[in-house]
């Protein structure tokens, strides 16, 4: 019995020593490998975590090394769905953040309020309003958007933009606050002195936007109901983990997960450096 | 070139919190200058500058000039305020508000760093300069559109004597090109280098004003007298 337990796990070459395995599993494993005694004493759930962590990265080596297709239409999906998000989010949510910063107006303390609570909008939520504005008997199911990538990408810009702005009004009030005094008696406009602000506060800005590029690659939830994760069509590589994970083959999910995480923190580097931020002794 | 002043404040009044800044009190600036204001701490010198300038609104009162263009006002900050930009872009920032042409504002930065001798420096971020230098670079910022008025709220405050010299000769240069400098000074023996006309603030209020040399050889009440001679005047 105990012998087809480690053939169902995967690990036929585990052979149980001990019966006392039978009475505690959580607590005390042993067995024998290629003629080795191998004592795993106590947390045999660590331990059975770490075969799925290196099981993972061996999964996720190999998919990228072995360049698999579906793997690249997933991650590049997933790249095209959230850098267009981003682009359209941080379009509206930068001249926003920085209007807000420079403009006085009767209600503006609100809209800073509301900006900032709807950073914690819960993305099932966006996910469902956006699913009955595109359905086929919303106000935009004419659109015929639902379960596109187009959809997936309304859903993050959604949830990204308060993000953005809300960082980007931060770094900008602390900016006009320094520049005020100048930019008025230079007798800016108010376009100047947002183009003044939005081109000097780049580097923060930049911090903004890639927030929320953190936000929207990571998001599974909206994209998930509005996308419907549809292989070759709106599968990413989120949706790709929950699935994977749904069906119990951890090895891929997390495999799938560190090809995400490895592609959040080379679009980070790559932004970094092509913006060059840490040039030395130019702007 | 249409003449801007004279400048006349007619009973100006600004208030903060309920607190009177600044007066109600009168001030004509005539076409001829430099203006130096002086007085104690806390006596509304800044105030009264931001607003002729027209940065800071007044309760009351009117501040009239004989013909306002603000493109022609520049001010000087006492504490200098530079852009996060190297400091070639800091000296073309003025210019290209005002769309001029590129080869204008090449020309025009290319000979203010030269006169204020950070050309080595054109690409450094302006916010590596030392106080001096950026004083210097947000004079010739001021300057660089050629203003037909400069405010300057003490520009040399917490500058060395090497520093303060180099500032004065801008100041004196800006003057010999025909621009009208109205600034405000804790610093007697510059007030003395710099003055035409003196004006003395004392408790929000224009308390004297006349030709310099006459007030600081003969002044006319004991306050401004107390002042010169360095006693505490409030």
């Amino acid at each position: 019995m105990l012998q087809t337990f480690f053939e169902q796990t995967g690990h036929p070459e585990l052979v149980i020593l001990s019966a006392q395995w039978t009475l505690d599993i959580d607590w005390l494993l042993y067995f024998t490998r290629k003629d080795r005694i191998v004592f795993v004493p106590q947390q045999s759930k660590c331990t059975a975590s770490m075969i799925e962590i290196l099981e993972g990265l061996k999964a996720a080596f190999w998919l990228v090394i072995t360049f698999d297709a579906e793997l690249w239409e997933i991650s590049l999906r997933s790249l095209r769905v959230t850098l267009t998000a981003l682009l359209i989010a941080s379009a509206i949510a930068i001249p926003l953040g920085t209007y807000l910063a420079v403009q006085r107006f009767r209600f503006r303390r609100f809209v800073i309020s509301l900006i900032n609570a709807l950073m914690g909008l819960p993305p099932v939520v966006v996910g469902l309003v956006v699913y009955i504005l595109l359905s086929r008997t919303g106000p935009f199911g004419v659109l015929d958007l639902l379960f596109t990538p187009t959809a997936m990408i309304i859903a993050q810009v959604i949830i990204i933009t308060p993000v953005i702005a809300s960082i980007a009004h931060q770094s900008m009030r602390e900016l006009w606050a320094e520049y005020h005094d100048l930019l008025i008696s230079l007798n800016t406009s108010k376009r100047q002195r947002i183009l003044t602000l939005i081109w000097d506060g780049r580097r923060n800005l930049l911090t903004a936007a890639l927030a929320g590029f953190g936000r929207a690659i990571g998001e599974v939830g909206a994209i998930m109901i509005v996308g419907g994760n549809i292989d070759h069509v709106t599968r990413v590589l989120t949706t790709a983990i929950a699935l994977e994970t749904g069906k119990g083959d951890f090895a891929l999910a997390l495999g799938l997960g560190f090809v995400l995480i490895g592609l959040a923190i080379l679009v980070n580097l790559a932004i970094h450096t092509l913006s060059q931020t840490e040039r030395e002794g130019r702007w | 070139m249409t003449q801007m002043f004279p400048l006349t404040l007619d009973q100006v009044l600004v208030r903060r919190r309920g607190k009177a800044v600044i007066g109600p009190t009168n001030l004509v600036l005539q076409p001829d200058g430099p203006t130096i204001i002086i007085g104690p701490n806390g006596s509304g010198k800044t105030t009264l500058l931001r607003v002729m300038h027209g940065i800071e609104r007044v309760t009351s009162g009117t501040v009239a000039w004989q013909h306002n263009d603000p493109s022609q006002h520049a001010f000087v900050f006492q504490s200098p305020i530079v852009l996060r930009r190297s400091v070639y872009e800091n000296l073309a920032y003025p210019l290209r508000l005002i769309q001029t042409p590129k080869p204008e504002v090449a020309q025009a930065v290319d000979h203010w760093l030269e006169r204020i001798g950070l050309a080595d420096m054109r690409h450094s971020p302006a916010l590596r300069l030392s106080g001096g230098e950026r004083q210097k670079l947000a004079i010739a910022r001021a300057l660089i559109r050629k203003p037909q008025v400069l405010f300057l709220d003490e520009p040399c405050a917490n500058l060395d004597g090497h520093a303060t010299r180099e500032i004065e000769a801008l100041l004196q240069e800006a003057t010999a090109a025909g621009t009208r400098l109205v600034m405000s000074t804790h610093d007697m023996g510059q007030a003395r280098r710099l003055a035409q006309e003196l004006v003395f603030m004392l408790g929000g209020k224009v308390h004297d004003v006349g030709d310099a040399e006459t007030l600081f050889t003969s002044p006319a009440n004991k306050e401004l007298s107390a002042f010169l001679r360095g006693d505490i005047v409030t």
